[in-house]
């Protein structure tokens, strides 16, 4: 029984690439590190397309890559002029916005699939799903989901290049995606895309562990896990130094 | 030099931050007030997460006024039973000011409400402060000059309970500083203010404390509820960042230390004029800042 289900998985493999083209992707790092000295990193993710019998087809497909960060729940205001006065006015509730988003194709993604394939896949920035939630109207909605958008693409969190991915030798594809130094920590997903004639004909995905290490992680636990300590470590700080500064010019002005 | 940051979540240039904190710290020395009424908006204005800006310039107020209280003791410039008495005000005004901070928060309405704040209390404070120090300076002309101001305000004088405070040369209810202290500590919590610009003149004017102790003493009282104040922010809303707050800090001490060394060589009308101004300024850009249309008109709310 077990050996026959061996078989059949190492088999497996040669069975699909008889009928359809297969994705090996890896990415330039597997996990990112967030450190002192971070200002964001540069993500290679490259990879290869494996075609049956390795007879590339004249006709070129296409490669769209999405790197996804953890989704959160959040809540978005609007600015309203009141009495002369900009201040908050209408929210409006997000369950599933990702908190970043960045995606890269080698033609813009209207050109390589219709809306409904890449609303399934979730493919361009158009097409997130960010579940609003609390039955707005459609327009109110709409605004706020516009709005998300484009402040979390000013800030560098929502990103899209149309002309992101390079196809070498019809075989081997690479893009480069840049993460800045304010994205959330957590499990980002990168996925593969190939798609030819408007359809995706072969998916993969793999994950990237964005996280704080070293004296970044221990800080930031600390003042999560050790909130008390934290703040006499905070309190004590200010003391010292401007102790030490104190004494410091005594010693020079006397 | 960037460097990252690991509660704000994202990476400064170190140096820059550094040298905030040296400017703030030398008007710190120099007036006796915190600064947070300008690291607060400038590091807002720099990108650092509003939350975060106010609980780490709060450490900074703390060393900035470390530095200030061990020059002003050394000068007898500190009333410590009247400091005392502030303290006390204090500490229970940052417990109401945290309350208060988080019924705003909830409904989406601190950014307003500390803006409004800014402009009414900045603004009404350097205005008095201008023209007290132009009269001074005798380059404005006051035709009632000959309504001489009592020293004691009446309201004040009607408190119950009276003690003496000797380093102050007063006679008075120990309720009003108590109630002056509250006032502070509700601020240095909803603006990451220390208060120092509302205390000064307040002690001066309301209390009628003698001018040479009332710098000192006002350190003193913002030093105490500074530190409480960020033991409130590390338990409640942890937004508290080491880095951010060493980095001021470094600046914010030594020039705490030149500030103190300049007090004693400048025209005291003359610093308070250029205090008047600087408050006026920050007050006028963040009026601007609350009628004008933001650069971003959505904000994100973490659930």
């Amino acid at each position: 029984m077990t050996a026959r289900r061996l078989a059949m998985l190492l088999l497996a493999p040669l069975l699909m690439a008889q009928s359809a083209p297969q994705l090996v992707p890896d990415i330039s790092a597997r996990r990112v590190d967030i450190q002192y000295s971070f200002t964001g990193a540069q993500l290679l993710l490259f990879g290869a397309i494996l075609y049956p019998g390795g007879r590339v087809p004249k006709r070129q497909a296409d490669i769209a890559v999405v790197l996804k960060g953890p989704v959160q729940p959040i809540l978005v205001r609007e600015k309203q002029k009141i009495a002369g006065i900009w201040t908050n006015a209408e929210s409006s509730r997000f369950r599933s916005a990702p908190g970043f988003y960045a995606v890269a194709s080698s033609k813009p993604i209207a050109d390589l699939v219709d809306e409904r394939t890449a609303a399934i896949y979730e493919l361009g920035l158009q097409n997130l799903q960010l579940s609003p939630g609390g039955g707005a109207q459609p327009d109110k909605e709409r605004r706020f989901e516009a709005g998300l958008l484009e402040l979390r693409h000013r800030q560098g969190l929502y990103a899209e290049n149309p002309n992101g991915v390079e196809i070498s030798g019809g075989v081997l594809y690479r893009a480069r995606i840049f993460i800045p130094s304010q994205v959330p920590v957590g499990t980002y997903t990168a996925e593969t895309f190939l798609i030819d004639r408007g359809k995706v004909i072969a998916a993969a995905t793999k994950d990237i562990e964005v996280g704080k290490s070293g004296f970044e992680r221990f800080v930031a636990q600390t003042a999560q896990r050790q909130s008390f300590l934290y703040g006499l470590a905070a309190i004590l700080l200010p003391l010292l130094l401007g102790w030490a500064a104190a004494e410091l010019f005594r010693r020079r002005g006397a | 030099m960037d460097i990252y940051l690991p509660i704000a979540g994202m990476s400064v240039n170190a140096l820059l931050i550094v040298v905030l904190g040296g400017l703030v710290g030398v008007l710190s020395g120099l007036f006796g007030v915190g600064g947070g009424f300008l690291t607060t908006p400038l590091l807002i204005f720099y990108g650092i997460p509003p939350s975060v800006a106010v609980a780490s310039a709060t450490t900074q107020i703390t060393g900035a006024s470390v530095s200030g209280v061990l020059a002003h003791m050394r000068r007898g410039g500190v009333d410590l039973r009247m400091g005392l008495v502030m303290i006390a005000g204090g500490l229970v005004g940052s417990l109401a000011g945290a309350g208060i901070f988080r019924l705003l928060q909830s409904t989406g309405q601190i950014d307003t409400v500390i803006g409004i704040l800014y402009v009414l209390l900045l603004g009404s404070i350097g205005v008095l402060m201008l023209r007290d120090a132009l009269k001074a300076l005798g380059w404005l002309k006051t035709p009632e000059q000959a309504v001489a101001r009592p020293r004691h305000n009446k309201w004040v004088a009607a408190l119950p309970g009276r003690w003496r405070f000797y380093a102050s040369g007063l006679y008075l209810s120990p309720i009003a500083p108590a109630l002056l202290g509250f006032g502070a500590g509700i601020l240095t919590v909803l603006l990451g203010v220390g208060g120092g610009f509302i205390l000064v003149p307040a002690m001066i004017y309301i209390l009628g404390m003698a001018a040479r102790v009332v710098v000192g003493t006002s350190l003193v009282m913002i030093l105490a509820v500074s530190a409480a104040t960020t033991m409130i922010h590390a338990l409640t809303t942890q937004s508290v960042d080491i880095v951010l707050a060493a980095l001021l800090l470094v600046g914010g001490v030594i020039g705490a230390q030149y500030g103190a060394m300049m007090t004693t060589r400048l025209k005291p009308d003359l610093l308070r004029l250029t205090l008047a101004i600087i408050i006026l300024l920050v007050a006028l850009r963040m009026a601007l800042g609350l009628t004008y249309r933001p650069d971003e008109i959505f904000s994100i709310e973490y659930l």
